[in-house]
């Protein structure tokens, strides 16, 4: 016989269960009210674009008539800011979490470093577009161009690609790179036959949310001072240019005055909307479909 | 008398190493000989699967490890630069506790040391794959499904892949860490069969911690405890009349 007096309480039990049902309870009136908020606005804006989204809209330049108006212009804009921004932020940032990862030494200076590339990744946008206006529009006089856009939207999303990329090479097993090395393969064998391959999905995954990031964000081109109306399709990267959600935050400014803004705003955020919300679905998809259990 | 004939792979000549402030090995000195299965067994934290690992320098990958003495691969110390790690673990392969093919299709796992060798001719990669699943046992198993990923093999199928992954190479000498241990009695039977051919090709280190395994399979058995080389015979003097008492205390099965 044990001697502790250690008795069950069956109704601290039922206590338990229905505790437990009141916090699913709780938890589910909150999904559903974020959920409604979300309807509500969607609901808004997609009644405001019904008429004024269609073929028409997505293929016709700015124009001072709303009737004829079209984002031709901010989609051929988005479409050359991320030509730059892909190339530079994949390269720059696969390399800089490998490097990260894979052969620096956990020293003082490499953990500095890796803090700070996390931290950076939280410094609001608005301040890298200041950045990108001394550096790439001041001093190497690319001016408002789609360069130098392009430029500064890459280092805006550059960490966030790094730490994706950090945390899945950090994900591939150990007893892989143990396997390569253990065949006489040197690291970068290993890195570009092993390491990567297994890593790839993950680095695909931030990468996707990174780009998607860099198509809706403003702040940075406007602090860049990126033009408020723009009648000429941009053909090289030294050309202005504009994007997506910079002309829906310039016709939300004039709906004041000309009412039919509002809609023409509605129709691009809808574009824009759907747009991130295919790219993140992408991402999901390579996620859910390349996740390896070993 | 001494057969004159022995030629000796490795020749570890007063070896330590330390984790940190930790000695894990303490002045070890033994000799592996060519085409002979050498057994290391002992207590868990012994040492022995820290001195296996140190024979093709894979225990560096581990952060503070210190190490002094030298190793002989024949005749060169192998923590000199005149022996590169690379080619060090190209003639030396290793078969690891848990099954760790790559999670490519059964043909690339056994390739990929060939292929990183700068091997392209495909033919020629075939017949390294044919003879190299053969030599592991595992040919007629996987013959029809070399495509396959090699983790749709059953954890037995996956150790000898890994076996013949580090066959395709032609090394001379296979460092074997546990190869048994998460393997099923069947799968284990299979290795220890396979073990048997080894010895004609290639000379074997095997680390156990099953007994029976080491006297069913070794010519030669080292015993270790704390970090030292307390006997090192061949196995059936180990086994039936070892000089250390502390040796028959440990097969006798009074500790460990």
């Amino acid at each position: 016989m044990k001697e502790n007096k250690f008795q069950i309480d069956n109704n601290r039990i039922k206590r338990r269960i229905v505790l437990n049902n009141r916090v699913r309870d709780l938890f589910s009136v909150v999904i559903v009210l974020v959920m409604a908020i979300l309807i509500v606005l969607l609901y808004g804006i997609g009644k405001d674009s019904i008429g004024w989204l269609d073929l028409q809209f997505l293929t016709s330049n700015l124009s001072i008539f709303p009737e004829k108006a079209g984002i031709r212009g901010a989609i051929m804009g988005t479409v050359y800011m991320m030509l730059v921004v892909i190339p530079i932020t994949l390269i720059l940032g696969v390399a800089t979490a490998i490097y990260l990862e894979e052969y620096a030494n956990d020293g003082k200076i490499q953990r500095f470093i890796k803090v700070n590339i996390s931290n950076l990744a939280s410094v609001p946008s608005v301040i890298f577009g200041l950045l990108g206006l001394t550096v790439f529009a001041r001093m190497l006089n690319l001016g408002s161009s789609i360069l130098a856009g392009g430029l500064t939207m890459s280092l805006l999303v550059l960490p966030i690609v790094v730490v994706a990329s950090q945390e899945a090479l950090k994900a591939v097993p150990g007893f892989l790179r143990e396997a390569s090395f253990g065949m006489g393969a040197d690291k970068w064998t290993t890195i570009w036959r092993v390491i990567l391959p297994v890593a790839l999905p993950g680095i695909l995954t931030g990468a996707i949310l990174a780009m998607s990031r860099a198509i809706g964000e403003t702040a940075p081109l406007v602090a860049l001072g990126i033009p408020t109306l723009l009648m000429k399709i941009p053909t090289s990267v030294m050309d202005d240019f504009t994007v997506l959600p910079i002309q829906v935050y310039y016709w939300t400014l004039d709906s004041v005055l000309t009412r039919e803004y509002t809609f023409l705003a509605a129709a691009t955020i809808v574009v824009l909307l759907v747009t991130l919300f295919v790219l993140n679905s992408i991402a999901i998809v390579i996620r859910n479909k390349f996740q390896k259990t070993f | 008398m001494k057969d004159n004939n022995l030629e000796i792979v490795y020749d570890v000549k007063g070896l330590n190493l330390w984790y940190g402030d930790n000695q894990a090995l303490k002045d070890i000195n033994m000799k592996i000989e060519k085409n002979k299965i050498t057994a290391i067994i002992g207590p868990s934290g012994c040492g022995k699967s820290t001195f296996i690992k140190t024979l093709n320098r894979m225990i560096e990958n581990v952060d503070g490890v210190k190490t002094s003495g030298e190793i002989l691969f024949h005749g060169d110390d192998i923590f000199t630069n005149k022996l590169k790690v690379e080619e060090l673990r190209t003639r030396v392969g290793m078969v690891f506790q848990k099954p760790n093919p790559f999670p490519k299709s059964i043909y690339e796992n056994v390739v990929y040391g060939p292929k990183i060798h700068g091997i392209k001719d495909k033919k020629l990669l075939m017949q390294i794959t044919e003879e190299s699943l053969k030599g592991a046992a595992l040919w007629d198993e996987v013959k029809d499904r070399l495509n396959e990923n090699a983790y749709s093999l059953s954890g037995g199928q996956q150790q000898r892949l890994c076996i013949a992954r580090s066959m395709a190479v032609n090394p001379e000498v296979i460092l074997m860490d546990e190869p048994t241990s998460a393997l099923d009695p069947v799968a284990t039977m299979k290795i220890e069969e396979l073990m048997e051919d080894l010895r004609k090709d290639y000379t074997v280190v095997i680390v156990t911690h099953n007994m029976q395994q080491a006297a069913r399979i070794s010519d030669k058995t080292a015993f270790f405890l704390s970090g030292e080389l307390i006997e090192f015979d061949n196995t059936d003097k180990i086994f039936g009349t070892p000089r250390d008492q502390r040796t028959e205390d440990y097969i006798t099965g009074r500790f460990g």
